[in-house]
């Protein structure tokens, strides 16, 4: 029971990264990454939305007809954003305004949905919780590298501190759009060679 | 803002994909194929015209008389995920041939987050209803613009993929094409401005 539990908490970090491994929630993993910050700001509102939405579906999910459980998902993960977008607007609002369209758009991260199916609509609240912890912190992870590759690139800083100085000149191209794809490239690369498919 | 310059805006400058990030799950998976490419770039069109004129509606004649404007995101899902099961059944009532051709895109809209995006886009922009009908249809062409245009090169690429080295070979090599597209997109930006 307890190793269970371990693997469900470690497995969404590296072996089933949603990012680099499944390729989902791609939209706000390219959109947003262009600092380290808004990358760390994504992964958390992700990450919390992901554990409500977990934990309420796997406290409810024998009250949900099976039919029509995919449109209720949906009104539920869609009220858990609006409670999030609204708390962010009031207490953050400068990474609000930095982030803008992509937090209604947590709706429609298929992270969310896709672990609610696949696991929380079968597991008991405990296990659902932990997996989301666990997708939720992989998630964060995966921005939080590929916002700290782009932002040392292309921005010559990290956390907005600049260490190249006055003369340095940063590869502008990395925090621009092309960048966020062979950012991305790159780093699925590098994972693809650690986990061994040569 | 003019027609035009919207058009020209949402094709070429800010591409919704290639610029502002929204559809890649689609524009990942479903481009593999010109065939697909172009059906699921036309089912978008459909749905996306279709749900600028229901959101716009549901957002000025409901929402905003009840003083619920914060409730869009909520209304907003459920529309467009109503008007995908609605716009199936009506195609294949009306059309079985078109059915055919868009038919299994059609499901895989609603997590489109292009749809939801444009959506709200335009709300926040403060479009009136034709311009509302101008940004859903002239963001539809530009995705599909892109799916194609990725296909059409992803084609080639997949003719020759034993020349690729194994850690590059499938999501890696399809996100350094977007970003050599994506790089070409970026010479249109300046245009109009």
């Amino acid at each position: 029971m307890k190793n269970k539990s371990l693997s469900n908490l470690t497995r969404g970090l590296i072996r089933e990264n949603p990012v680099f491994v499944m390729m989902l929630g791609m939209c706000p993993t390219l959109g947003v990454t262009t600092s380290l910050e808004n990358a760390l700001g994504m992964g958390v509102a992700t990450a919390f939305t992901l554990l409500l939405s977990n934990s309420v579906i796997a406290l409810i999910k024998n009250l949900i007809p099976a039919m029509v459980r995919i449109p209720c998902y949906i009104v539920l993960i869609a009220s858990i954003v609006t409670v999030i977008d609204m708390m962010m607007a009031a207490r953050l609002p400068n990474l609000h305004a930095k982030l803008g369209i992509y937090i209604p758009l947590i709706v429609v991260n298929c992270i969310i949905l896709g672990r609610a199916e696949a696991f929380a609509s079968k597991n008991n609240l405990f296990q659902s919780a932990l997996d989301a912890l666990g997708m939720g912190l992989g998630f964060t992870l995966a921005l939080a590298l590929l916002g700290s590759v782009r932002e040392i690139l292309g921005a010559g800083s990290l956390f907005g501190h600049s260490f190249i100085g006055e003369e340095g000149y940063p590869v502008l191209l990395f925090i621009m759009p092309p960048g966020a794809f062979l950012a991305l490239a790159g780093l699925i690369m590098v994972v693809n060679r650690l986990r061994g498919v040569k | 803002m003019s027609i035009t310059m919207i058009f020209v805006s949402a094709i070429l400058v800010n591409n919704i994909v290639l610029s502002q990030f929204l559809g890649i799950c689609p524009f990942l998976g479903v481009s593999k194929k010109i065939s697909t490419a172009i059906g699921m770039g036309l089912a978008v069109m459909f749905v996306m015209t279709i749900s600028s004129v229901a959101t716009y509606l549901i957002y000025h004649q409901l929402l905003v008389p009840y003083r619920l404007e914060f409730m869009n995101t909520v209304v907003f899902i459920l529309v467009i995920a109503a008007l995908v099961q609605m716009v199936e059944i009506i195609i294949k009532k009306v059309s079985p041939i078109l059915y055919q051709a868009l038919g299994i895109y059609l499901p895989l809209i609603t997590t489109n987050c292009a749809v939801l995006g444009v959506a709200i886009l335009s709300i926040q922009k403060g479009f009136s209803l034709s311009l509302s009908v101008c940004f859903g249809l002239a963001n539809a062409a530009g995705f599909t613009l892109a799916i194609v245009l990725m296909a059409g090169l992803r084609e080639r690429i997949n003719q020759n993929q034993d020349a690729l080295p194994m850690a590059v070979r499938g999501a890696p090599i399809a996100l350094i094409t977007a970003a050599l597209l994506s790089m070409a997109f970026m010479g249109f930006s300046g245009i109009g401005s």
